[in-house]
Parts: structure tokens; sequence; C-alpha cells
């Protein structure tokens, strides 16, 4: 039933979110925070006992599921406390397509998460597109369009794309038992799948969903999209969707690797991760927009998600760990940019030297961020990258991992040069300091916090569940 | 009886392949919106030609097919050039005559790979060499046009090339992928088309390659 | 050859000159007029013998000996042809490209005649009709290719004669792809519309009639007759496509044959009332499409 209501509430919530009004009103920002802060106690009542499946079976969380539901979920509900202070300060009409666009987002990533039917999932994935769409668009000026326009149509041959994926993985099942393309079924069985079927499926899958999670080349629309929409809703796609997108990823890699067609798979894998890491690498230098720079970073972060997938072993632990580190740090910055954007309009470096100064919790925030986001200890990403890292020098691939430190130190030098510019650089006017609200700064504050937990200490809870989804996607624990 | 039509369907597979091809080589928006339109309702024949028997599912699946592919997509175009004034493609970034060669590579591509992918013999093995082709198509439509309405009805061929590789697998994943294909169709172009309208009046023009404003 | 044989190329000489005018007929009903007889080829031609021909002094042999060549060329082309639905009174393996070859010996020399005037219109003229054959011949190659796939024999009395009624029956789809294709180019290589408007006397959209302009007499009858029976060359080729008749006897064959190529005619009538005149740039395209129709053919055949 939790399972069932995870999706269903948003989804009614979203409902009740686009009933007309006549003008912005405040229940509508609270039933946000209520519905989010509802789902986020479903979350946890999950990791505390465990559901059990539903809809025969295409209804289910496992450990992988559970990571990304629950990265999701805390970036959603603080996410939705930093909405209030957003609306207020930027009213736009009734806010009714923004809340509700919001709410059906939650309902769709929710739908991605729990599905073990690869096609709802990819239902749940197409229904994330058209939910964000309205989202980008707020603004509803030139730049959003085009933005909003090379978002669509690159999403949607993506989703083409691996629509067909999910079509081709369905005819390697056809003469083999159990239930057609339900996740469990496919594993047990994968050594009598078509091997040949099987192949195309994960690479149109790798493709399809590899364009929503913006990796290289089919990373175009990122800074385009991230750079225009309202940094909030660039927070949720650069944490929430890419996570999802890369579960999509990840479910088609658990069935190849249980085929044993690993050989195959962890070339691309890794190919696809390289040349993200070095496309980031080469646009963050001389990037001078504070949000287009995120969103070459989270190329780069997307890059490392399939190259630990793509090492194996401990690769795929690290990877796991990465999405939770890399989910919570692009929300924490992106409001932090979003904070940056509402001061000054603009979110070029430019406009916004002297941050420490004129925002000093958001400029201090932004400069721990970068050192975050870069994957210095002692924040979590450390963590994580090094176990990547790791993974890579144990399976004897020595210059890959040159390669990944080397364009890791690149995009280090970048992106250091533009934030710490525009935290600590001369401000144009002597303004004086703003007062900042506290509704903008829980959110980032929070995951912050988090980051930084999680390169000091991981609760055995979160290992063991790390441990599990690593085991599924043909790796281990270290 | 074995099939319900017994010889349609290589028929009908056929012009659907002259169909994308009357979409590359004609610069024309009218013209390729026709094409798409018969394209439609060549993919609504299907459903019943190849089905064992006639099945309820299977005619409600064509119907369905014939007034999403057939009717309500090519008018909702129509009305979107008629909105915009937009007649033809100007500027391809490939010619007709180029578009047309690498039509007939796609084609040829796409019998390659499917005499490649191991296939149960019968209207599935039939139905896959012509999907890729369509997609294939709809992929260079899609890439080498520049109005963003020539670029939705790319992404719509590559949409009926999907379609026609689903139907090989109705039997096995009945509903829910047919409802996600006329469910994506429909949203997406309806969503495509409020953009499109938007782009008109912001940019006076349907040329996608104005939309520039956002580089590195 | 034989007396079958003989027989049929004296009939397709014969009805040639009608084919341009059951075209042209077909176009006059259905757009509502009353339109010119159809045999005003005929009279044209006669009232065409009877006159003399004017030279122009900057003119040479070579303008001279174009028309004859064209239409030497041509009937050759025709001996090529199993127009009885058997074998061709001189066919070999690989005939096919000397067909290909007698056609553009035709239009070669009608070409240097057209030059040979020292006009910039015959020059446009024949820079145009240059242009699209380039276009069209590897097309024609290509369904001749087709043709050779499905029929298995390489020359043209095997791939429009026997073995076509069992070409139909294992690779139907290629076959009428063919056909098709065969049409596109019967329209182009005979300057109808949508490539070319015969009707039309305006010289800057012209392609074929400008060439012919300083031709008058004697020397216009056997370019106008060359015009008519490369016309009804194609349409052979194209009822030996979809009109098998080895089956049939010698008369009923050709019989067949005559019927054939004036369904042709009137498909082509059909075609120039519902379709307009293409811009000269789009041309090619078309072209293109029609050997793309051949080259799917080719591919279904490979599989």
């Amino acid at each position: 039933m939790r399972l069932l209501a995870l999706v269903a509430v948003p989804l009614l919530a979203a409902g009740v979110a686009a009933l007309p009004t006549r003008r912005f009103p405040s229940w509508r920002t609270s039933l946000l925070v209520a519905t989010a802060s509802v789902h986020t106690a479903l979350v946890g009542s999950l990791w505390v006992a465990p559901a059990t499946p539903m809809l025969n079976g295409w209804l289910a969380v496992d450990a992988l599921g559970l990571v990304v539901l629950t990265v999701t979920t805390i970036l959603f509900v603080l996410t939705s406390v930093y909405t209030v202070g957003y609306l207020a300060r930027v009213p736009r009409r009734d806010g009714r397509a923004f809340v509700s666009g919001l709410l059906a987002f939650l309902a769709a990533t929710s739908l991605v998460a729990l599905s073990q039917h690869l096609a709802m999932l990819w239902v749940g994935m197409e229904a994330t597109t058209l939910a964000v769409a309205p989202l980008i668009f707020h603004r509803h000026d030139r730049r959003a369009l085009e933005a909003v326009w090379k978002y669509l149509l690159i999403s949607s041959v993506g989703i083409a794309l691996a629509l067909l994926g999910t079509f081709f993985l369905a005819t390697a099942q056809a003469d083999v038992p159990g239930r057609a393309l339900i996740l469990s079924d496919l594993v047990s069985h994968a050594r009598e799948l078509h091997a040949s079927w099987l192949r195309a499926a994960f690479l149109f899958l790798l493709v399809g969903f590899g364009t929503k999670m913006g990796l290289a080349p089919m990373h175009t629309w990122k800074p385009d999209t991230y750079g225009e929409a309202p940094s909030l809703v660039s927070g949720l796609m650069a944490g929430a969707l890419t996570s999802c997108a890369f579960l999509g990823v990840a479910r088609v890699t658990e069935v190849a690797m249980a085929a044993g067609l690993g050989p195959f798979v962890q070339p691309v894998l890794i190919g696809f991760g390289l040349l993200s890491l070095l496309v980031a690498a080469a646009f963050i230098l001389g990037q001078s927009d504070v949000k287009r720079l995120l969103a070459y970073s989270s190329v780069e972060h997307m890059g490392l998600l399939v190259l630990g997938l793509g090492l194996g072993g401990v690769g795929a632990y690290g990877t796991v760990l990465h999405l939770i580190n890399n989910g919570l740090s692009k929300g924490w910055l992106f409001l932090v940019a979003g904070n940056m954007v509402l001061a000054t309009g603009s979110s070029s470096a430019a406009a916004n030297r002297g941050l420490v100064r004129t925002l000093p919790v958001s400029g201090a925030l932004l400069v721990l961020g970068l050192f975050a986001i870069t994957g210095s200890p002692p924040f979590g990403l450390f963590v994580s990258e090094f176990t990547i890292l790791r993974a890579a020098v144990g399976a004897g691939h020595l210059w890959i991992a040159a390669v990944m430190l080397l364009l890791l130190a690149v995009i280090f030098v970048g992106m250091a040069t533009l934030l710490l510019g525009v935290a600590l650089g001369e401000p144009d006017a002597r303004e004086a300091p703003v007062r900042e609200s506290g509704w903008l700064l829980v959110g980032p504050v929070t995951l912050a916090a988090m980051v930084l937990v999680l390169g000091v200490y991981l609760p055995g809870p979160l290992q063991t569940v790390l441990a599990h989804a690593a085991a599924a996607l043909g790796g281990r624990a270290p | 009886m074995p099939h319900a039509i017994p010889h349609a369907t290589p028929l009908v597979l056929l012009l659907i392949v002259l169909t994308d091809l009357a979409v590359l080589g004609t610069m024309r928006l009218s013209t390729c919106i026709r094409a798409l339109g018969v394209q439609g309702l060549l993919l609504g024949l299907l459903p019943v030609s190849i089905a064992p028997t006639l099945s309820v599912h299977a005619v409600g699946l064509a119907v369905g097919t014939v007034a999403v592919k057939a009717v309500v997509l090519p008018w909702f175009l129509v009305w979107a050039i008629r909105e915009a004034a937009v007649r033809r493609e100007i500027e391809p970034s490939i010619g007709p005559i180029a578009s047309l060669l690498l039509g007939a590579g796609a084609v040829a591509l796409a019998f390659a790979i499917a005499a490649r992918l191991p296939l149960p013999p019968g209207p599935d093995a039939l139905l896959v060499p012509y999907s890729l082709a369509t997609v294939i198509i709809g992929f260079v439509v899609l890439t080498t046009r520049r109005k963003a309405l020539t670029q939705v009805i790319g992404y719509l061929m590559l949409e009926n090339g999907i379609y026609l590789f689903g139907l090989t697998q109705t039997e096995r994943v009945p509903f829910l992928l047919e409802l996600g294909v006329l469910l994506d169709v429909f949203v997406g172009v309806f969503i495509m088309g409020i953009v499109v309208f938007h782009i008109n009046r912001e940019f006076d023009s349907l040329d996608s390659t104005r939309l520039t404003e956002l580089a590195d | 050859m034989s007396v079958a044989h003989a027989t049929a190329l004296a009939v397709l000489l014969i009805v040639a000159p009608a084919l341009p005018g059951i075209a042209t007929k077909t176009r006059a009903v259905l757009t509502g007029r009353r339109g010119a007889p159809v045999l005003q080829l005929y009279y044209d031609l006669g009232k065409l013998v009877r006159k003399g021909s004017v030279y122009s002094v900057t003119t040479t042999w070579v303008f001279r000996t174009g028309p004859v060549v064209l239409l030497g060329s041509l009937v050759a082309a025709a001996l090529l042809l199993p127009l009885d639905g058997r074998d061709a009174p001189a066919g070999f393996s690989g005939d096919l490209v000397a067909f290909a070859g007698l056609l553009a010996l035709g239009r070669f020399a009608l070409v240097l005649a057209g030059l040979d005037t020292g006009s910039s219109f015959e020059g446009m003229g024949a820079s145009r009709e240059v242009t699209f054959s380039s276009f069209a011949e590897p097309a024609l190659f290509l369904c001749f290719a087709a043709l050779v796939l499905a029929t298995g024999d390489a020359s043209l009395s095997g791939m429009l004669g026997a073995p076509v009624r069992v070409a139909w029956s294992h690779a139907a789809a290629s076959m009428s792809l063919v056909g098709l294709s065969l049409f596109v180019l019967l329209l182009a290589e005979n300057s109808r519309v949508p490539i070319d408007d015969p009707a039309t006397h305006l010289e800057l959209t012209m392609i074929h009639e400008v060439i012919v302009l300083d031709h008058s007499g004697p020397d216009l009858a056997l370019i106008l007759y060359g015009s008519a029976l490369k016309l009804a060359l194609f349409g052979a080729l194209i009822v030996g496509v979809f009109l098998p008749r080895a089956d049939l006897a010698a008369p009923a064959a050709t019989g067949v044959l005559v019927l054939g190529l004036a369904l042709v005619g009137v498909a082509v009538g059909v075609v120039e009332s519902v379709m307009a005149r293409v811009r000269l740039t789009q041309v090619p395209a078309l072209i293109t499409g029609g050997a793309v129709l051949a080259l799917f053919g080719i591919i279904l055949l490979l599989r």
C-alpha cells in the first residue's frame, strides 16, 4: 500500500494544485510542503520496515530503487521549503503550473524508482520529461523557450530510443520463461536471453536514458536547460532526475551483467564515462556562468557514475554512493546559485562578484560547495570518487585512473577559478549585506551538512543497502 | 484462417517505406504532413493484418492508431502550419537528393542489421527491417531539417518506426506499451505544439536555427 | 529474325506515334477539353515529310546526320527488346548495356546537332538534356540491376521475357517498385510532365523541345518520330515488367503489347493532368526518387 501511496499521493496533490484560482494562494505551497513531508515519511518507513511487492510484482522496492527514492525525497522536501521562499520573491501569476508540475515530477520520479517492470519505468521516465517542461519554461521568455525546446526535442528522441531498447529487451526475452520485462525474472533467466538482442537493448537503453542523464555526447541540452530553468528546478533535475535516468541505465546493466555480457558492457560504459569527463573538463575551463558551470559539473558526475559502473567490483559500490553524494551536493549548489540569482537577477560570474560580502551565508556555502563538488575531503564525494578510483587501480586499468585524476584536476582548476572569483572577488557596487531569508537557507545548509556527514561516517543500514545495490550491479562492497 | 488478411502485410510495409521516402524527397511541408498521415493510416492497418485472428484488441488498436496517427496528429500539424504560416523547408542542411540517397542507405542498413539479428520466422521477421528503416529515416529527417515543424515530423516518424517494432511484442506485453506509444505521441506533440506556437510568436519564424542565443 | 519478331517490331514502329496522342488526349479529356485527335502526330509527320528542310549557314554535316543517327540508334535499341514477350531479334547476354548505350548515342547525336547551330538557346537545352540524363542513366541501370536479380538473367530477353512471371511469384514487391521506377524514368527521358511540358513553347522553361528549334521538314519529322519511338521503347519496358506474356501465342502477345502501350499512354496523361511541372532545380530530386525506388527493390531482393 505504501508503494502505491508514494506515487498516488503526489499525483493527487498535483491534481489539487492544478485547480484554478484567481490569484496566488498560500495553500498551494503549504500543500507542496505537506505532500513532500508525507512522501519523505513514507520513504523513511521503507528503511525501517520493507514493503511487500505490489501489482503482480510491478511495483517493488529494492536496494538501488531505495537509494534513488531516498535521494529524491530528501532533495524534494528541502526544495519544497525553498520553493515557499522562492515563490514569495518571484510571484509568477498563480503558481499553479509550477506547483502542480513539481508534484507531478515527484510522482513520476517515485514511479521510476519503484518500477520493477521496465516498460512502466519507461512510462515514468517519459512522465518526468513532460512534468519538468512547464517548470523550465517558468520565466516565459525567449531564452527559456529556447531551453525548453532543446530539452523537449532531445529528451523526446532519447526517450524514444529507450522505448525501442525496451522493445528489444522484450524480444530478447521472447522464448524465455518468466513474466515479460519484470526485472527479477529477467535477471534470474538472464543467461537464456538472446544475446544479440540484449546487446542491442543495452546500447539503445544506454543512449536513450543516457540522453536524460546528460552523458556526453548527448549532453547538449544540459547547460542551456540548467542555465535557464529556475535554480530550484535545475537542482531537482541535476540531483533527482539524473539519478532516475541513471537507474534506467543501471537496470539494463544489471540484466546484461547477469547474462555474462560484462566484456561487452563494461568498455562501453567506461568509454561514455571518460568522454563525459573530457567534455566537462573542456567546457568548464573558461566558463563564465555559474549555472552553466554547474551543468557541466553534472555532466562530469554522470560520467563518473557510468565509469564506476563500467569498472565493476568496488566501482559499483562507489557509483551508488556517488549517486547519493552527487544528488545532494547538486541540490545544495543549485539552491545557493538560486539565492544568487534572486539577489542580482543573473547567474553570470561578472554580476555576482563578492558574494561573501553581499550574501554572507550563501557565499560561504558556495565556497564549501566548490570543495565538496570537486571531491575534496572531508566531503562525501571524496569517499565515493576515491572508491571509483580504487576500482580502476584494482582492476589494473592504471591509465583509466591516470586520465580520471588528470581530468578531475583540470575540472577543479576550472571550477575554482570561477567560483572563488564569484565568492571572494571585489563587488561592483558597495552593497550592504542582504538579510537572507530562512526559507532559502534551510535547504542548502541541511544538504551541506548531509554531504559532510557522508564524508566521515556511513551509517550501518546505509552500508547494507549500498552493498546490496552494488551486488545487484555485479560489484561488491569494499 | 491463419491471418485475417493474408497478403496485405508486405504491401502495407512497402507502402510505409515509400511514405518515408516521400517525406525525405519533398521540401513542401504540406506534402510531408500528407505522407505522415498516409503512414499513420497504413500503420493502423497492420494490427489487423498481422493478428492471428481478428480480435477485439487488434481492432481497437487499429482504430486508436488511425485516430491518433492519421487524423489527430496530421490535423494538428496542418493547424500549426496555418497558424505559423510556413510552407516549405528553407535551406535544409542537405538537399532532397542527398536526403533520398541517405534514405536509401538507411533502408539498406536496416535490412542488413535485421538480417543479422535472430528473428523467429513469421510476420515479426517481416516487420523488423521496415521498423528499423523508418526509425533511421525519422532520425535523418530530425537531424537534417531546420524547421521546428519538420523536426516534429521526423520525431513522429521515429515514433512510427518504434510502433512498428512494438507490434511484434503486442502478444507478450499487452496494452501498456500501446498506451505508452499513443500517449507519448499525443502528449509529446501537444507540448511541442505549444512550444511551436510560442517560438513563432517570439521569433516570428519557425526556424529552429534562430534558437542560438544559448551556446558556448 | 522470325516472322513473329518482324511483326512485333513492325507493329511497334507503326503504333509509336499514337502514344503521345493518347497521352495528350487523356490529359485534354480529364481537364475538360476536347483536345487534338489521337492520330495528330501522324498528320504532322505527313505534313513535315512533304516540306523541304531549311539549314542555317552555320551548320555542318553534324547537324544533318543528327536526326538520322537518333532514329537509327532507337530502331537498333528496339531490336534488343523481346517485343513478342519471349525473346528479342538480336538479344545477347549483357545487351542491357548496349540498350542504354544506344539510347545515349541517339541523345548524343541530337545534342551535337543542337550545339552545331551555335545558338545559345540550343546550347542551354543541350546542357539541360545532358544534365538530367546523367541522373536518369544510373537510375535506368539500377532498374536493370533489380530485374537481373529478380529474374536471374542478364539479357533483356530474359529480364522481360519468360522468367518475368516466375519473378512476380517470389519478388512481387521488387517488380512493382522497378515498374514504378521505370515509369518515373519514362516521364523524365521523354520530357513529360512533371519533368518537362511537351506542350510548352516558352524556351526558357523547356528541356527537350529547345534542342530541335532549328530543325525543319523531314529532319524534324525524324526527330518527332524518334521521340515517339523512344516513348514507346520505355513503354515496352514497362509492359514487359508488368504484363508477362511469354505463355500467349505470338499474335496475342503483340496485341497485349499494343494494349499495354495504350495503358501507359493513358497513365502518362493522367499524371500530366493531376501534377504540375516541377521547377528545373527539382528535376534531379525527382529522378533520384525514382532511382531510390529501384534501389529499394534491389535491397528487398538481396535480403
